[in-house]
């Protein structure tokens, strides 16, 4: 039972897309997360629910709304036809776009709660070293905090590869570009060529449990950092 | 309060910290204080009474809402402009030992290193480790330590960072009894080998008693007393005369020791006491204190007593205390303050009086430094 | 004795009940969705069983039926899956006829974009054109067959956007991601007919009939309530809702061989 070419490269497609969005959610999301787990202000909890809406949005709403939305008459399609990038649907950006939504609480929310957990402490005490608020947050927060960011790691990239929904709304099926490995299963499944979609899934099923597998390893050597903060005897 | 005690070098300090919830419409501090900038001044109260508010509003993380604090010739914070935190030439030992637990014990120590804005000081790096005996826990991490042994890397840490005011808050509450004294010590000689001043925020009248060379007295956020400890001590309705506890506070010398005896000779003022000998190097200084209940006059001096010191002294006040049967009255030795817990009937029955001389009989004395 | 007779005649008029009162359960493809609708409602005018209706994409019905679900009857968008039923013995022998044939339709939101439609498609003046996957949904083959007719699969790949059925498919066209489409010619008539747009009705000859198969399942062989809707659905008023709704209707709708 060996996979096709089409299936490699749904693969392929899938890894690069699942590496790219958690990435970027890494990155974009970071200074959202500081600011939720630090803020006093009273957009925490607009905010808060906006970043959390993805949880509980069924997919195919979010990738209903996205499609509209990424159309020549909606507004992001306005955007990025100002900008000369033509309409975001049925493109890998437009894929890596939807997906960072819809994974965005996946990768956020680690990231907040262990900020969170750190309280004010670790700051006051590195303030008191001489530590400037950006020196703080790259010498004490991050090290500290880096549990979240392993967990948000992993569901990020974990949950775009299992993303169905919205890649059904706006992909387009097309090879290489949005063909990913949930919709390569469903169209086997769709054309009868069960043996195809077993193959397929049972690969999926074995690469992102050994992922899964690693990365829990990695989780459980880092104890938990905060502990010396607390009283000890 | 007239402070008679504090050099041109101090530490002026004006703070209005409101609560954080607008129905509390008090001030968790509010104090227009000056407190010297040597030695180690102890900022002592009972919980609730903003100690802790005082320091962290003189370290910059709280901000008051009306502040002005001017260290020695620098203004750190005043209405128009507040030095932050970091820029701050402080180093603060926390309650907890607060120690980065991501990174080894030299790795902390290293963090404030850096940060020092001198290039590397192995002098002083190697006098820090040293007085605090961390040589052996360096290459540890911090969840391996015990909390006596994170202190001690703690205040280690705080001065590396060559602060110009050490502010400590509380650093030994959260430990036993059996480790506050051995770290006791330590703190001792901060302010002596490293010339710092100290600002110590504690609620513990043994650890200030041992500790302190002046002390800053809250209550609700105002400022009570703020004086010397010698003078507080003295006091008969002081701060420090708590229960039976009350004491008089003498800084001595041991002038010479008696081996037949096992005793060894200590000199205050124009007044000598004989105590047993604990071992004391000579001409070492120390504090020691005498509890007004060890405390007895007698209107001569009388022969035939078991009490080897008998001191001449002039009484200066008396005052009731807190038990119905008791005086506590404060009398002048060579220049010295003590406090003597005598009965009613007996200050009725020896006719004493503002002013008189008479002996004071002093039963034992103990060495808090 | 008397409380035995009347607890008795309860059971039996109960087990009458049951029997009449048994509603039919029907899978049926995504793309027959509102003309079903149309037909039961007709249907139930005149008889008083009562009808559930399942939608989804065929393959997915089909895999469903295979697997038990309890389905009477089934109805396909392409003769493929009924046949492979029949094949299976899931289904009652000779029960297999073609209720409707598609009309495939290219489409597009924007009014005049379609003018001539197949030079629009052969000077590529497009930036995406959307159909069904034609690996496994019959209008995406057909669009398919009418593409290669014409000798511009390979032109015209690059730009192709699959959706997974018809529906989809309408959808990238209707947002306008897609600059047209072929689209099933149900998908535009009836209540949809304000959409608007332009098209060109695909002429019949240049693609194989696009015709969708219904059967009865094995759990259906002794529902009457199911061969009624079946003999309903190829009455001439039935019929006629079918081929308002934009289907052509099959001259033979008695088959017991693929056509």
């Amino acid at each position: 039972m060996s996979l096709s070419d089409g299936d490699m490269a749904a693969i392929w497609l899938t890894l690069r897309l699942a590496t790219t969005v958690t990435l970027l959610l890494l990155i974009v999301g970071t200074p959202i997360a500081w600011w939720l787990a630090r803020t006093r202000s009273w957009l925490k909890g607009p905010i808060g629910a906006i970043v959390a809406l993805p949880l509980v949005l069924p997919p195919t709403v979010l990738g209903f709304y996205l499609l509209i939305a990424m159309g020549p008459n909606g507004p992001v399609g306005q955007l990025t036809q100002t900008l000369g990038l033509g309409t975001l649907a049925f493109t890998f950006w437009g894929l890596v776009v939807a997906s960072m939504i819809y994974s965005m609480p996946f990768v956020i929310q680690p990231i907040q709660n262990a900020m969170e957990a750190l309280g004010d402490r670790p700051m006051e005490v590195a303030a008191t070293l001489g530590a400037s608020p950006w020196d703080q947050f790259f010498t004490v927060v991050l090290p500290l905090a880096k549990p979240g960011f392993i967990t948000a790691a992993i569901l990020g990239f974990a949950h775009t590869v299992g993303e169905f929904g919205i890649v059904l709304m706006i992909g387009g099926n097309i090879p290489g570009e949005t063909k990913v490995v949930s919709v390569q299963i469903y169209d086997h499944v769709e054309a009868l060529e069960y043996a195809q979609a077993h193959a397929l899934s049972g690969s999926m099923l074995v690469f992102c449990f050994v992922v899964l597998l690693a990365l829990y390893s990695l989780q459980r050597k880092g104890r938990p950092l905060f502990m010396t903060f607390g009283k000890r005897s | 309060m007239k402070i008679s005690d504090i050099g041109p070098a101090a530490i002026l300090a004006r703070f209005k910290l409101c609560y954080a919830d607008a129905a509390n419409k008090g001030f968790i501090l509010d104090v227009d204080t000056q407190l010297p900038a040597q030695g180690i001044t102890a900022i002592f109260g009972p919980s609730g009474s903003g100690k802790t508010s005082l320091l962290r509003c003189i370290a910059g993380l709280e901000k008051a809402q009306f502040g002005h604090l001017q260290v020695q010739d620098q203004v750190w914070q005043n209405a128009t402009s507040f030095v932050p935190t970091h820029k701050r030439p402080i180093g603060f030992v926390f309650q907890e030992a607060s120690l980065f637990g991501h990174l080894s014990v030299m790795g902390n120590l290293q963090y404030a290193i850096k940060r020092s804005g001198s290039r590397q000081d192995l002098g002083l790096f190697e006098q820090v480790v040293d007085i605090m005996g961390i040589e052996a826990l360096l290459p540890r991490l911090p969840e391996n330590l015990s909390g006596g042994e994170r202190q001690r890397v703690a205040i280690a840490r705080a001065l590396l960072i060559k602060p110009r005011l050490l502010l400590m808050d509380e650093p030994l509450a959260s430990l036993d009894t059996a480790r506050k004294q051995q770290l006791l010590p330590y703190i001792e000689r901060l302010g002596c080998d490293f010339n710092l001043p100290i600002l110590y925020v504690s609620h513990s009248v043994d650890e200030v008693l041992s500790l302190a060379d002046h002390a800053l007295v809250l209550e609700q956020g105002k400022v009570v007393a703020n004086h010397s400890m010698t003078h507080l001590c003295a006091q008969l309705n002081g701060p420090f005369g708590v229960g039976n506890e009350t004491g008089a506070i003498i800084e001595c010398r041991v002038v010479q020791r008696d081996p037949q005896w096992h005793l060894m000779r200590v000199t205050f003022g124009s007044a000598q006491l004989w105590l047993p000998d604990t071992g004391e190097a000579e001409h070492s200084s120390k504090r020691l204190r005498i509890l007004a209940s060890d405390v007895s006059l007698t209107l001569k001096p009388c022969a035939g007593s078991s009490i080897l010191n008998v001191l001449p002294v002039q009484v200066i006040a008396i005052s009731t205390d807190k038990s119905k049967a008791t005086c506590l009255i404060k009398l002048n030795a060579g220049g010295v303050d003590l406090l003597a817990r005598i009965s009613k009937k007996s200050v009725q029955e020896l006719a004493i009086k503002t002013n008189d001389m008479m002996w004071a009989q002093i039963k034992s004395a103990a060495i808090v430094r | 004795m008397n409380i035995a007779k009347g607890l008795l005649g309860l059971m039996l008029m109960g087990f009458c009940c049951r029997l009449t009162a048994q509603p039919i359960h029907i899978a049926v493809a995504s793309n027959f969705t509102h003309t079903m609708q149309t037909l039961v409602l007709e249907f139930e005018k005149s008889s008083e069983q009562k009808v559930i209706l399942s939608f989804g994409s065929s393959g997915k019905l089909y895999a469903q039926i295979t697997q038990g679900a309890p389905f009477q009857l089934f109805f396909s968008a392409d003769q493929l899956k009924p046949m492979l039923l029949e094949e299976q013995g899931l289904a009652v022998v000779a029960s297999r006829f073609t209720y409707a044939i598609g009309r495939l339709a290219l489409w597009s939101a924007i009014p005049d974009f379609i003018d001539d439609g197949l030079s629009i498609l052969q000077q590529g003046r497009f930036k995406k054109l959307a159909l069904a996957n034609p690996r496994f949904a019959p209008y995406g083959m057909a669009a398919y067959e009418v593409l290669a007719r014409h000798q511009l699969v390979r032109a015209t790949q690059k730009k192709w956007v699959q959706g997974e059925n018809i529906s989809q498919t309408l959808q990238f066209v209707d947002s306008q991601n897609a600059q047209l489409g072929f689209v099933a010619l149900s998908q535009l008539l009836g209540k949809h007919s304000a959409r608007g747009g332009s098209k060109w009705l695909i002429p019949e000859h240049m693609h194989q009939p696009i015709k969708q198969d219904a059967l009865l399942l094995n759990s259906g062989s002794a529902s009457k309530g199911a061969k009624d809707f079946m003999a309903f659905v190829r009455s001439p008023k039935a019929q006629q809702i079918i081929k308002t709704a934009g289907y052509s209707i099959a001259t033979n709708t008695l088959v017991h061989k693929p056509s």
